[in-house]
């Protein structure tokens, strides 16, 4: 019934320096459906999807044990890189962060560092990301633009279209809405659920009511550990673990 | 009542800077106007010869201008690869307890005294470059820009690391996220994000490398001619001010012209500053810090 596993977590720990973020995690992301991660500040959800498209590498003295696999394959393997892992796996974050570059630049620098040279191609394919993020409308006419001279809702489409033109396979959220109004943030909702079609997505997300509204499985995280993994419809309407029903129901975080 | 009293303290401890910022540029002017009673502007900064002892005296700055200018290019030259060099190790490439024994090191070198750097440069480099070129002295611009660009290495690795430091750890981590290596990341987002404020680490090294005195009086040779290589004896301007100063009778003509020349100086350094901060400032903007 469902879709394919597209990431596997299997008994995953993260220690930051003697610290432990993340204990024995086991979770199944499937492919292009919605997964949403729920639970308190500091509960690991944000470690967690940075494991995913390897980022917390860049920090020092970190430390992992467990297994997390692409399409069955360990991306914590030797002979992996973790520049073709994050090919694959893109990111948006919290802040919208796009270079102080143009608003073409910022697109087209994913698909340069990727070794594309072809100037047509980059223009067409700058242009298609765009549209799909829904941004082309009003950006069309000033691309060698700043793109900090874009609002923050406008930024973070921008953040997204650049995920977009690197052709990833997973797309991850880390609360991406979390500094935006209402109207940017129903954007990019609807954004998200359309994205679903061709990408795995993983949110983050503090806001409950947006994990119900986009996504099609939750895990609620609390204190480092997996507690409730499933249909997101099931989570919010017949949690079975009792700390799932009182973070759900507002009774903490 | 209190509070006023401190306030007042404070602000005429602040403003006393200010006043003697003022008081140096006023004493400037007026005792480098004279010569200029004299001497033509135009002559005065282009003419070709400085004989300020001879008669008649002639005021020509042309070659200790081009002194400082060769001299200052030069050290551009040493500090510059050396010490955004060192900054981009420390940043990129060097762990934490490497930039902990790092950083301070070439931070020391800024705490040398001057003389200390003339020193070493009449002892060993000037030996050195005698017999490595087979020059009648070793003692000329080459010798002087060596020393002063080691001297700036630390003003421009440490304003360098800062605007490194600058760039949001957020760009990085973009840049990581679309697939981009280390070498990408650095060399096409981070570098050309804090491009400005290396240029303005770099401005504030000429800065200081034009304007230090007892090195080069020490390690430039001292020939008020213009220069046609590196390896010529010169006198930059702080060289002949320093060294003309105790000699030239109070209130006489060679007297303000050395005033003028310290005016000229004061002016270079100025507008230096001035287009270091400008730039500086444009580059929070980008940046998205606050101005």
């Amino acid at each position: 019934m469902d879709s394919k596993v597209k990431i596997k977590a299997e008994g995953v720990n993260f220690f930051y320096a003697r610290s432990q973020a993340l204990k024995d995690i086991n979770l199944d992301i499937y492919e292009n459906q919605v997964t949403a991660i729920i639970g308190p500040s500091g509960c690991g959800k944000s470690t967690f999807i940075r494991l995913l498209n390897r980022m917390n590498e860049l920090l020092p003295h970190t430390n992992i044990t467990g297994r997390i696999s692409l399409d069955g394959r360990d991306i914590f393997e030797d002979s992996v890189d973790a520049v073709q892992i994050r090919k694959r796996v893109g990111m948006v974050f919290q802040k919208p962060n796009p270079f102080p570059k143009s608003i073409f630049e910022n697109i087209s620098y994913g698909i340069k560092v990727n070794g594309i040279k072809d100037k047509t191609f980059i223009e067409e394919k700058v242009e298609a990301s765009l549209k799909k993020a829904a941004l082309w409308q009003e950006v069309r006419d000033r691309l060698s633009d700043s793109a900090l001279k874009l609002s923050g809702g406008q930024q973070q489409r921008l953040c997204i279209a650049r995920c977009l033109a690197v052709e990833s396979e997973v797309i991850l959220f880390d609360e991406p809405c979390a500094s935006l109004d209402p109207i940017s943030t129903a954007k990019i909702e609807e954004l998200i659920t359309e994205l679903k079609k061709d990408y795995t997505i993983v949110i983050v997300t503090h806001n409950m009511q947006q994990a119900a509204r986009v996504s099609d499985y939750t895990a609620f995280f609390l204190m480092g550990e997996l507690i409730e993994f499933g249909r997101t419809q099931d989570i919010f309407t017949a949690p079975k673990d009792k700390r799932t029903e009182d973070y759900i129901t507002g009774r903490f975080g | 009542m209190k509070e006023k009293i401190y306030k007042g303290i404070f602000a005429v401890l602040a403003f006393a800077s200010l006043a003697f910022l003022m008081g140096i540029v006023i004493v400037l002017f007026k005792e480098a106007l004279p010569i200029f009673q004299k001497v033509k502007i135009g002559e005065f900064i282009f003419g070709r010869y400085w004989y300020p002892t001879y008669s008649p005296a002639e005021f020509g700055i042309l070659p200790l201008i081009m002194a400082s200018v060769w001299v200052t290019f030069g050290a551009v030259l040493v500090c510059v690869p050396l010490g955004v060099g060192s900054a981009l190790y420390l940043h990129e490439l060097a762990g934490d307890k490497q930039r902990a024994i790092i950083k301070p090191l070439i931070e020391i070198l800024a705490s040398i005294p001057s003389v200390v750097y003339g020193f070493f440069g009449m002892v060993i480099l000037t030996p050195f470059l005698q017999d490595l070129f087979h020059l009648p002295t070793g003692l000329c611009a080459l010798n002087a820009s060596l020393v002063l660009g080691l001297m700036a290495v630390p003003t421009v690795c440490s304003l360098a690391d800062d605007a490194l430091n600058y760039v949001p750890k957020s760009f990085r981590e973009a840049s990581f996220a679309v697939g981009a290596n280390r070498w990408q990341t650095l060399t096409q987002v981070i570098i050309p994000a804090a491009g400005s404020g290396i240029s303005t680490a770099i401005i504030l090294g000429m800065s200081r490398a034009i304007g230090e005195t007892m090195t080069v009086l020490m390690v430039s040779g001292g020939a008020a001619v213009i220069p046609h290589t590196f390896l010529e004896p010169v006198r930059p301007m702080t060289a002949a001010i320093a060294a003309e100063m105790g000699e030239a009778p109070m209130g006489g003509l060679h007297y303000h012209a050395l005033f003028a020349i310290a005016l000229i100086l004061f002016l270079i350094t100025f507008v230096f500053n001035i287009v270091a901060e400008m730039i500086s400032r444009r580059f929070r903007i980008k940046l998205g810090l606050s101005g």
